[in-house]
């Protein structure tokens, strides 16, 4: 976060992509994209572009990560070398390893692990294209993938970023605002329950902000929740 | 299923399969699967382009970075290549750093590209001795049903014939330009199954075959480069014969590219 800017982000309530401060981008998920991959999910979100993949569960290697009485998951969060303008390494960085991991245990949470004793579930996302929001985008098209490789699941995860730009709390930062706003708040939420699995914030929020921005992000989340949903009817036929 | 639990099941199957001329998913030994080529998905790559051969997806992307050029060739641009085998495409693909598997595909892909001069190195000049455009092209693999190798070719080839020069973000120019592009490689890949040479292979044939051979061709079916590779072996009779079966059959790929 830069925090204070002079850059106009937001004008008599519209932003510079002409939503308004309570307004998603677009979302497009689909279900099943992927052959090798027991479940997959490709999702577009403004201009992010994310697939995921799910395997198992299989046998954990390496075996000393193993867990007697349950399953592990083990996400993975990278980001092509063309996702970003300039060309990023290959591989797994300090950000990218810290995202996998967190992404790794608010997953355990959902997934029901303690069927699957020594066995590890694989989550692979990879960002093709990033423009901010990636990490939300990336666990939102993890949980349609898990869906779809049929993983025993007590709920999906959404999550979706809440944040301040110009004093103003809004949902879903774009790029502009996440280089040049005050505050950033990833959430990921379980809609049946309401838990809170993942949150990160970085940045400048009083208090009263904070209640805003967590408001604004869980109604983001169940909004994601719907077209997740909507995603896997359309793919296996659901309730019409 | 696994690799494993495929070769001891099917590999009696399938070589008996191919002894008659024919495969398990109803082609004949010398014909490629479907191609698809999309271009310019990626709004962040100065180009894009995924291919679709049979089920198996690659996604390139170009990025463009100004570097300093080789000493011996002080007016040529530099490309690198790198595959990356990503594990959401293939139970058997690892994290972590490349593996040999990933370093023998980059490799043969970035010959293909590289000796047949499918791009002007030396229109990448800017400065002489001092600054040059580097080409980066970056191949995800997203989906694993076999025969990486053409498919990546084809893709970094679609993708490249797809970029711009990025003038304006770096400052050399006040518009950005096509990437000079000279001709078009097309690699042809052949697996040895039994007694019979194939082109081709699905992931399913590539794990009961002995040996692989890629030839890549230029458009006026000069050889451009080679690769054996795996633990088995080729009569000189079957590379001959490879070679020329590239010649007829890689014009499936060639048409394919064209319409882009």
């Amino acid at each position: 976060m830069a925090g204070q800017t002079d850059m106009e982000l937001i004008k008599d309530g519209i932003r510079l992509d002409g939503r308004k401060p309570d307004e998603l981008r677009d979302v497009k998920i689909t279900a099943g994209v992927l052959d090798n991959a027991d479940g997959s999910c490709y999702l577009e979100w403004g201009n992010n572009k994310i697939y995921a993949g799910v395997f198992g569960p299989m046998e954990c290697h390496p075996r000393h990560k193993q867990k007697a009485d349950r399953a592990i998951v083990q996400a993975r969060y990278t980001m092509a070398p063309f996702s970003v303008n300039d060309r990023k390494r290959p591989g797994l960085d300090r950000r990218s390893t810290e995202i996998s991991y967190i992404v790794s245990q608010a997953f355990e949470k959902v997934v029901m692990v303690e069927e699957f004793p020594k066995a590890s579930i694989r989550v692979d996302m990879q960002v093709v294209e990033a423009h901010a929001g990636t990490r939300c985008a990336a666990m939102t098209a993890a949980s349609v993938a898990l869906a779809d490789a049929g993983i025993p699941m007590r709920d999906m995860i959404p999550a979706c970023a809440s944040g301040k730009v110009n004093d103003v709390v809004v949902l879903d930062l774009n790029k502009e605002e996440d280089n040049y706003g005050q505050a950033d708040l990833p959430l990921a939420i379980i809609p049946s329950t309401g838990e809170v699995v993942l949150l990160q914030l970085d940045g400048h929020l009083t208090p009263e902000q904070f209640e805003e921005a967590m408001d604004l992000a869980t109604s983001g989340c169940m909004d994601l929740y719907k077209i997740m949903r909507d995603a896997l009817d359309k793919s296996y036929g659901g309730k019409k | 299923m696994s690799s494993d639990s495929v070769s001891n099941l099917m590999k009696g199957h399938m070589e008996s399969l191919a002894a008659e001329g024919k495969r398990a998913d109803g082609r004949s030994i010398n014909e490629f699967r479907d191609v698809k080529i999309e271009t310019g998905m990626i709004n962040t790559a100065e180009g894009s382009a995924m291919v679709h051969l049979g089920k198996t997806k690659v996604l390139c992307g170009i990025k463009m970075l100004i570097g300093t050029p080789y000493g011996d060739s002080p007016k040529s641009g530099t490309m690198m290549t790198t595959t990356e085998l990503a594990p959401l495409a293939d139970q058997s693909f690892d994290p972590g750093p490349p593996r040999e598997q990933s370093i023998e595909l980059s490799r043969v892909v970035d010959r293909g590209i590289r000796e047949s001069r499918m791009i002007d190195f030396e229109a990448l000049c800017i400065e002489e001795g001092e600054k040059v455009w580097t080409v980066f092209i970056d191949l995800y693999i997203l989906d694993n049903k076999g025969n990486l190798f053409d498919c990546c070719t084809l893709a970094a080839a679609a993708a490249l014939s797809n970029a711009k020069i990025p003038n304006v973000q770096h400052g050399i120019a006040d518009e950005d330009v096509d990437l000079p592009v000279t001709c078009w490689p097309i690699s042809c890949t052949f697996g040895k199954l039994g007694d019979k040479v194939i082109l081709d292979p699905t992931s399913d044939e590539e794990s009961v075959m002995s040996a692989r051979f890629t030839v890549a061709h230029d458009e006026n079916g000069n050889l451009r480069a080679a690769q054996k590779g795996m633990n088995g072996a080729f009569t000189d009779a079957e590379v001959r014969e490879a070679v020329k079966t590239a010649r007829k059959s890689d014009n499936v790929l060639r048409e394919a590219l064209k319409g882009i």
